[in-house]
Parts: C-alpha cells; structure tokens; sequence
C-alpha cells in the first residue's frame, strides 16, 4: 500500500489541500488502488503548496502546486507505483528532502515538522520526541536554568531576553501557583513560524511547555493564540487531548511526581495582546491594556503570580537544548545570538517559506539564494525585518548578518525573523503612514505618545505626500518620532517610528524629499 | 453581475432583536463559572455569530463586573461584533505582506466588484449582503494576498480568483435563502 502525503496546514488549506485529498482518495477507489493517505504538516516550502508527497523507496517524492485537476493526470502517470520516477510529470519536484532550499538549512526547532502526521503521538515520539522531557525529569531545576542560560536561547518572540534569566527568575520565586504561559498571540505580517509549529508540530510547544513547567514548579499553563488562527488552535486542542490521554499532561507527567496542565485561550483581534503584560490582562479576560514594568511578569504575572512567558518558538525549541544539550545549540550562531532562527520569507518573493538558519546568514542571500528574487520578476527595494515594527532595509544593508547586535547596531531589528520583501514598484511613504495608521487601529490607547502620536503621524505623512515637503512638516515627523520612540510604554507606540523613519531616510524621494535629509544623521 | 451591498434581505438575522435572542438565557448557558469575561464572548459569538448589546447588563450581572467593564471588553477587540456578520463576508488582509503583492489594488477591485465598502457600517434597519472587512495578518504571508470569505481561508489571491469564490458564496447563499 503506497502512502501518499496530502498536508493539513492552513497555507495548504488555503490553496485547497482539502478538496485535493478528497479527489486523491476518490480517484483512488474509483480506480481499485489501495493507498493509505496521510494528512502531513508543511514542510515549510510554502510555494510549493499544496505539495503532495509519495513515499517510494528512494524517500518522499514529491508533487508541488497540486490542483484538483491534476489528480487523473497523476493516477494516469502512475504516482502511486512506488517505481515511477515522477518525472514524467510537470509538477514533479524530486526526492523532497534533497530540495536545495530544504537540504541547505539547519532544522533544529522544525525538524519534524511536515515529516510526520502532527496528531501522531506515536510519529512524534519515532522522530526524537519527549527526549528532551526525559532528560528535565532527571535533572536538577538549578543545573537545568543555568543550562539553558549557557545555551544561549533568547526569546524569539522579538525582545531577545535570555529565556534561562526568565526561568531562573520564575523558579527562585515563592508562591502557591505559577503559570508557564504561550505567546501565540503572532500578529506580525510576514510572520508564520509559531503558525507552523502549532500546525504542523504541535507536541514541540507542548513538551516544551511542559518542561518550563517542571524546572520552574508552575503546574498551569496556557497557550494564548490569536483568533485569526483557528486551525492553529483546533490542532493545539486535539494535540493537548492525546497528550493528556497518553500521560504526558496531566497529574503525572509521564508517570513522575510532577503535575503539569495545559489549555489554549483564545485571543479577539489585538494585536497588541503580543505584548506581554497586554497578553496577560487579556488572559485575566480584560481589555488587553498594557501593565507598566517592573514588576516584570516572572514576579508578578498573571492573576500577579509568578509566570513565564514565552514566545512559541521559544518554548518550541527547549526540547531540542534538554535532549541534545546547551552545547550542541550554542554551536549555531554567531556573537551573542546562539542557535538558529526560522527566518519567513514573505510578501513579494519567488519562493516564499520557512527558513531555519543559525545566526549570521544575510538577507542577501535568504532574498536570492532561497527566495530566489521577488515573486514579480521586478527587482527588489525594501526589506521589512521583524514585522509591522521593524525597519525597512535599502540594499545598502542587506549584507549585514542577521544576528541580533549587529542589527541593533544600524537600528533595525531581528524581531521574530519576518523578512517582507517589497520590489521597486513600491511606496515607502505611503507605506510608512500606513505604519502610523495601523499603531493607530491597534494602540490600547493606555499611554499619549502612543494613542494621539499614531493619529498625528498619519495627518502630517499624508501632508508631506499631498506636496508639503518643508523642513517644517519633515522636522514635525521627526519630533513625533522621537517622542514616539522615548515616551511610550511598550513597543507599540516605541517601535512604530522605525518604519517610519527608515522609510524617510533611506526612501526620501517616495516622500518627495530630496536625497539629503537635514537631520538623517542624527536620526 | 453586481452585488448590491446594503438591501433588505429576507434571510438574514435581525440586528438585535432581543425577544428572539433571549439574553439572559445566552448568559446563563454560557458564563459557566471559572471562565473570563472573554472566553464566555467567544462562546456566545460562536453559538450565535455575534453578541448582542443586550447581552451585556446580563452577563455583567453574571459575573460580577460593571456594565462599562463588559461593554468595555466587548468593544475593545475587533474579533467580536455585536451585530449579525452579512451572509457573505470577506476579510481581506490589508497588512504588509499582502500590500506587497498588490493587496490594496485587489481591494479596490473588490469594492468595485461588489459596490460596496471596505469597514462600513451599514445604515440603520438595512441588512448587507455582502461585507467587507480589513484584517491584519491571517498568517498566510509568503502565499499573499490572503482573505477569508465566511470564515473560509483563501490564498494566492487575484481578481479572477475572487470574483468566482463571489459568485460560489452568493449562490451558495442565495439557495439557502
């Protein structure tokens, strides 16, 4: 019985994976051949979806940008013969794992994903998983913070603090209930890796999530996920029910002493629920405000508890440090940005997907070597780097390595590695106010650099497009932006003028400028 | 073919017709205790599509909190409407990947298509067929410009591509209708 591959991740959905496994298993009866169909994860090459997969001898074949209509041709071209060589048809890609842009990156965190079914508990386990977990329940919860310190992991949601200092924190504190908390809450445009881990690997964020609970004493935890993510979220669920079923949650986490519980909350369309303290009154099932810092949330979190909060690739790549050790992950990576980070080629590009690369590789050449240029042909312009926050790259920058220093270092940031290409057809002014309006849709309004700053970044923007190009107006924005950047609470109001003065300065002639800017050197 | 966005349509549900709403027995069927004020909204849009204003004096009550913090919360996040979503509704990511790949022009292409506007509110006592949301991100960005049409996921969006996914969900509606 030849096995064939159908995945069940929504970008696979969203191009109709659904009908196609119907039409596979149809034209499979219709014809007498016995196949055992499987609904996979994302491999993560995202433009090949839907990327319908034959298990032969040689490996996975595999068929990319199936469409419904493809079916009979396949059947006729003898896909199922675990003999066939594939090429003969046009949507033929060859052995999947010997893929270039698969082959040439470094999986740490996404290992299995697209590998296995991501509900099979038994798939999960064939493949390396609940190593890391076995490890956590021999070790001492001191030795294990300190390990995870000397790893190097920082969080990967954007704000890159060391997770083992936020452990350590957690784990010292005295309390009746601490929480591990999930943020899943990824509104960043350009960025889908917690989707795809949630999908496709489900049981990486839960044994992670498991292991935060055991070395820091929290017996709780949630997963709070974006409502924009309902497939995410039906995943996570089903995952938590076998997990509990299978005696990985639950009151002995896998027959040990230790109690570990899990349950997914479901956010309402913040986008500033990703901010942590925002996160947390939305959990407590108030409007998602931001709480002023300190105390930080591993003192006073949720319900004012002591709580870890991560990012999921955070807590999704714990397991991989417990099972292989702080050494192995520290291996990747350069300066003070260890491991690896799955960079997500997104927007305008010619082979959009999931990259995992260790620290230090260039936009240069996730943009040419794996995206292979923009997905319109045109030449590319501006690189967005780390979401709706982080600046716009000119080309000029685009040779500096990806690690989190040497970007700070030009005033840009890795965030939560989201690369969103824009080719030259593109409006860096009409893209920068659009920065502006969109802090103003999402500003929790709790802070007044924030909440009226975003409104008035929009209105001077749109002057300086409608031909007011004086020194005035331009000075205006950047006055804005500085008290933008210093008065406000969190990252929201703070970060927004990094789009917006990136685009100014790198862009000016979108905006109607002249090349120089009075003040781009102190900018 | 176009589609008339605000007309009186038969099948639709009232705005807020408390009487056949019942909100004290929505409350009472679903703010079970130990749940926040957020997961016991999610529960009442799932069942019933929204969740009507008279069901905050109810659930405050319920729950122990004022009007101002429920209504607070309600209309805090974008996720809950508080009146019935038009049969066909689409939501079209607007952010910055999309944009890349033309977004805003597919945006004019559908309002064209449909007559009808992005994020407006309907007049009063009208239902809309069609409705048109801007979203923020549905984590389809390297497959964009992305949208959902009645909560169903689409990518790799082009006005041809819309256009038919329409005529599939107007039909689809106007049979049920």
């Amino acid at each position: 019985m030849t096995r064939i591959y159908v995945p069940r991740d929504s970008a696979a959905l969203a191009l109709g994976a659904d009908a196609l496994a119907d039409a596979i298993a149809r034209e499979a009866a219709q014809r007498g051949v016995a196949i055992e169909l499987i609904r996979n994860g994302s491999r993560g090459l995202l433009w090949l979806e839907p990327l319908v997969e034959v298990a032969t001898p040689r490996g996975r074949v595999g068929y990319a940008n199936v469409d419904v209509t493809d079916v009979t041709s396949l059947f006729d071209a003898g896909f199922v013969d675990a003999s066939f060589n594939g090429s003969a048809h046009s949507s033929h890609v060859g052995i999947v794992d010997e893929i270039p842009y698969l082959q040439k990156q470094q999986r740490l965190t996404f290992a299995r994903i697209g590998i296995t079914d991501p509900l099979s508990t038994d798939d999960y386990l064939a493949h390396g998983g609940l190593e890391g977990l076995k490890q956590a329940l021999t070790a001492d919860g001191d030795a294990a913070c300190e390990a995870l310190i000397e790893s190097g992991l920082r969080g990967r949601g954007g704000a890159a603090f060391p997770a083992g200092i936020k452990w350590r924190t957690v784990r010292g504190a005295k309390a009746a209930q601490k929480y591990i908390i999930c943020n899943a809450d990824e509104g960043d445009s350009g960025t889908f890796s917690d989707r795809l881990i949630m999908e496709s690997d489900p049981y990486v964020l839960i044994e992670g999530m498991i292991i935060a609970g055991i070395v820091t004493g929290a017996t709780l935890g949630y997963v709070y996920v974006r409502s924009e993510y309902p497939h995410a979220i039906a995943t996570l669920e089903a995952a938590i029910t076998r997990a509990r079923d299978a005696g990985w949650l639950g009151g002995g986490v896998l027959g040990s002493a230790h109690r570990f519980e899990l349950q997914v909350a479901k956010g309402a369309g913040a986008y500033v629920c990703g901010e942590e303290t925002a996160l947390l009154e939305s959990l407590e099932g108030k409007r998602g405000i931001v709480r002023a810092k300190p105390p930080v949330p591993a003192l006073v979190g949720l319900f004012g508890q002591p709580t870890v909060i991560n990012n999921v690739i955070t807590l999704a790549t714990v397991p991989i440090i417990f099972a292989r050790g702080a050494a192995f992950y520290k291996d990747f990576g350069m300066g003070r940005s260890r491991g690896t980070l799955p960079f997500q080629l997104a927007g305008n590009i010619k082979q959009g997907g999931l990259v995992e690369l260790a620290f230090g590789v260039t936009l240069r050449e996730l943009i040419d070597d794996y995206g292979d240029g923009t997905a319109s042909g045109r030449p590319a312009r501006a690189v967005q780097v780390g979401g709706p926050l982080g600046t716009y790259l000119p080309e000029s920058q685009w040779d500096i390595p990806l690690d989190y220093e040497a970007y700070a270092a030009v005033g840009a940031v890795v965030g939560h590695g989201g690369i969103v290409v824009h080719d030259d057809t593109s409006n860096l002014a009409e893209l920068a106010q659009y920065a502006m309006h969109f802090c103003a849709l999402e500003s929790c309004g709790k802070c007044t650099p924030c909440r009226i700053g975003s409104t008035r970044g929009v209105e001077v923007i749109a002057r300086i497009r409608n031909g007011d190009t004086s020194t005035r107006q331009v000075q205006l924005l950047r006055d804005l932006c500085d008290t933008m950047v210093s008065g406000s609470l969190c990252a929201m109001g703070g970060m927004t003028p990094y789009p917006v003065l990136s685009a100014l300065d790198h862009f000016p002639e979108d905006f109607g400028l002249d090349a120089v800017q009075p003040n781009a050197a102190a900018a | 073919m176009k589609y008339k966005c605000i007309l009186d349509f038969g099948g639709a549900p009232t705005l807020d017709d408390s009487n056949a709403i019942a909100p004290e027995q929505l409350v009472q069927r679903h703010a079970l205790s130990g749940r926040s004020l957020l997961a016991v909204l999610h529960a009442i849009q799932d069942e019933l599509g929204f969740v009507p204003p008279a069901t905050v004096a109810p659930l405050a009550r319920a729950m122990n909190l004022s009007r101002a913090e429920v209504h607070g919360v309600l209309t805090y996040y974008h996720h809950f409407r508080t009146r019935a979503a038009a049969p066909v509704t689409v939501q079209l990511c607007r952010a910055e990947a999309c944009r890349s790949m033309g977004t805003e022009a597919l945006a004019q292409h559908i309002e064209a298509r449909t007559g009808c506007r992005f994020d407006a509110e309907p007049r009063h006592g009208e239902h809309a067929v069609v409705e048109l949301e801007s979203v923020y991100c549905l984590g389809q960005c390297a497959l964009s410009p992305a949208l959902t049409i009645n909560g169903t996921l689409h990518a790799k969006l082009t006005p041809s591509k819309f256009d038919a996914l329409l005529a599939t969900e107007v039909k689809r509606v106007e049979e049920t209708a």
